[in-house]
């Protein structure tokens, strides 16, 4: 499915019917999601933050499903997904701070970058074993079905995890239990090095769903209002007792797997140019300057706002201590056992490892 | 108080659970119109209704998953896993989500869940209906291990641990289901985690069991007693967080000290204990610390009474350390 023409006119008979506030208002969100991406890359290039996983190139299903989903509804991530997370308000300075592992990371430094949660936005933990997540959004939803509740939960995966044994213990979960649950497959052509065509030898993600009995659409996903309609569905089947939903979003990792990555090995020069065509941000662009409310001048002024945002957020995270190294002892229980007390008296009171070598 | 095995005993505690908190359900394979292949949760589902007693679909690493994810938005999922032996395939939701998400949280979220599981051999059940995984849980941080050995603690301990904001794998010792009965209260009561339970005093050698291997323990004290040897048994009813002051006061009197279990020997929760009392009891020891378990084969049917560290195995143990 697409809305947004090529030519940035929208298909009328798909028209989600979103404001032109509303329009700008997520094209904002994408603009700002890649400009933290790039200048996260940026400072992991310089040996600054130890890894970034980005989302470049996949803004529209990240940022559109995010914005269709209800205040009151949950988003289960995968890891790529923190433009949802800052779509929901997150502070900026917070996720910073993660990335830095220091004092203010509300992860207290105890996890790779991109591992971000917050239960004040509805947005569980990232874990990075793939699919691992999927039946707990089944779990959310049945608890939240269970309790009367109108909620409903978002959970995102790539095309890889559709392999795990988690997703199809989830798809089936959700099938039995009709939970109101989207289930959100980022198919961006790659897990990692393998492409999509060998991770299955079905011909969609899609049509896996069906085994299952989930109803399933396949839309443009970089085509943000694409998106934007056809989660806004699911959650209305949700939410009127229709159960479960599978959403393959079409996309393309533009950058690397993760800043660990070199995608030259495996894909040509070629195929991600041809993609660079189709990024989200050129089509939505186009269909906002038709609308005659945005312009080359208001969009340098937001990114130079983006982009001054993010480099302050990264200059404070910089001047932040590390976190105390009490917290490595600390949250494994909610009390803290002998033995943890024991390890952590040893460890406090012993000697301390020499810092690694800068590499900057 | 009603006569009650330790089938009825936990029936009975996750009745009590199911009554006193519209949070907790029970989920698993069987559990609802059968009442669990072992009768546990037999007449649940009929009193509490399909939504709280969840029939589930086959598949272990879904009813851990789901449950994880019901835990998170507040409710209090007690999932039965049909045998210790099929744990495997949800392991990964124990390991790396149920047991890490309150750490990786920084405690804004946690899942306060119990997974009861049948475990141990005995029953001749072989390879894949005896296993004793406990010490692959024990090694996990952030979950706590139970293992009850007796009707009255299986009630209390489960709803201790169906009350505890952390989650618990609970170890129902399969083998004495239906062995031993004993007063139990018809109401709400709670055995406190991490307290081990002298059940045997005595003066020479100190026995450290649990589940169904404390009767071979009790057995063989008695036995050794007729030659004039005093063995303390202790039952560690909870596994992790361990009692370990129990063990040690216990040594620090007997100077000797035998440990059984039924998983196999190599890394097993054994090694653990001899090396936390050897690191704090070093100068009261008078012999080496003991194990007798099971041997560091699969599980086997045929010699399964040969494979178990049953009184047989265990009495001579003690009457060695007693005389080292």
């Amino acid at each position: 499915m697409h809305v947004i023409r090529d030519d940035g006119s929208l298909d009328p008979t798909r028209d989600p019917g979103l404001s032109i506030d509303e329009v700008v208002a997520l094209y904002k969100a994408m603009v700002r999601t890649r400009i933290v991406d790039d200048r996260l890359e940026k400072i992991q290039r310089q040996g600054r933050i130890a890894f970034h996983v980005g989302s470049l190139g996949e803004e529209a299903a990240i940022i559109g499903a995010a914005g269709a989903l209800r205040d009151r509804d949950w988003i289960v991530p995968c890891y790529r997904e923190v433009g949802a997370l800052l779509w929901r308000g997150y502070p900026l300075q917070q996720y910073v701070d993660h990335m830095y592992g220091n004092a203010d990371d509300p992860l207290l430094g105890r996890q790779m970058p991109d591992h971000t949660f917050s239960r004040a936005h509805r947005y569980l933990s990232v874990s990075a074993p793939i699919g691992t997540q999927i039946p707990h959004a089944v779990g959310v939803a049945m608890a939240a079905k269970k309790r009367g509740l109108d909620e409903c939960v978002g959970v995102f995966f790539g095309d890889g995890a559709t392999s795990s044994n988690d997703f199809h213990a989830a798809m089936n979960f959700a099938g039995v239990y009709q939970a109101p649950v989207l289930f959100l497959c980022r198919n961006n052509g790659y897990a990692i090095s393998l492409p999509a065509e060998q991770q299955t030898a079905t011909r969609t993600m899609a049509e896996k769903a069906a085994a299952y009995r989930v109803p399933a659409a396949r839309v443009d996903g970089n085509d943000v209002l694409a998106v934007w309609r056809a989660v806004r569905d699911g959650v209305q089947r949700a939410a009127d007792g229709g159960g479960p939903t599978f959403i393959e979003l079409m996309t393309y990792r533009l950058g690397g797997h993760s800043t660990s990555d070199d995608p030259r090995i495996y894909r040509s020069e070629e195929e991600t140019d041809s993609w660079r065509k189709a990024d989200p941000m050129l089509r939505l662009r186009k269909h906002i300057e038709q609308r005659g409310v945005w312009n080359d001048d208001l969009d340098g002024d937001w990114r130079a706002v983006c982009d001054g945002e993010v480099k302050e957020c990264v200059r404070r995270a910089e001047e932040k201590p590390a976190p105390a190294l009490v917290e490595m002892f600390t949250d494994v229980y909610e009390e803290q056992p002998w033995h943890l007390r024991e390890q952590q008296a040893q460890c406090i009171d012993g000697p301390r490892a020499t810092a690694e070598e800068d590499e900057s | 108080m009603t006569q009650m095995n330790l089938v009825q005993a936990i029936n009975s505690g996750l009745r009590d659970a199911l009554q006193e908190d519209d949070n907790v359900l029970v989920m698993g394979e069987d559990v609802g119109r059968l009442g669990g292949v072992f009768r546990v949760t037999q007449g649940l589902q009929e009193e509490f209704g399909a939504d709280r007693v969840l029939d589930t679909p086959l598949s272990e690493t879904g009813i851990l998953g789901t449950a994880i994810g019901m835990a998170l938005h507040g409710l209090r999922p007690v999932s039965e896993i049909q045998f210790a032996d099929f744990i495997y395939p949800g392991f990964d939701q124990l390991v790396s989500e149920a047991a890490k998400y309150r750490y990786r949280t920084a405690g804004e979220f946690h899942v306060p869940m119990v997974v009861r599981t049948p475990y141990g051999g005995g029953i001749r059940g072989g390879q894949y209906h005896s296993q004793s995984p406990e010490a692959l849980f024990i090694h996990t941080a952030g979950l706590k291990v139970v293992c009850p050995s007796n009707p009255y603690d299986a009630k209390g301990l489960l709803l201790e641990a169906i009350r505890d904001e952390d989650p618990v794998l609970f170890l129902e010792p399969k083998r004495v289901y239906r062995a031993v009965k004993m007063d139990v209260p018809d109401t709400p009561y709670t055995v406190p985690l991490g307290e081990a339970k002298v059940v045997r005093p005595g003066e020479q050698v100190t026995c450290v069991a649990w589940g169904a291997m404390l009767y071979e323990a009790f057995t063989a004290a008695e036995e050794v007693a007729k030659q004039g040897i005093d063995v303390e048994v202790i039952d560690l009813r909870t596994l992790w967080p361990l009692n370990i002051d129990a063990i040690v006061s216990s040594v620090e009197k007997t100077g000797r000290v035998v440990i059984v279990h039924e998983a196999p020997r190599t890394c097993g929760f054994g090694s653990e204990l001899v090396a936390l009392i050897t690191e704090r009891a070093f100068l009261n020891l008078e012999a080496p610390p003991v194990r007798v378990t099971g041997w560091d084969t699969p599980f086997p049917l045929t010699h399964e009474r040969e494979y178990l560290p049953l009184a047989h195995r265990i009495a001579p143990a003690l009457l060695d350390t007693a005389r080292y």
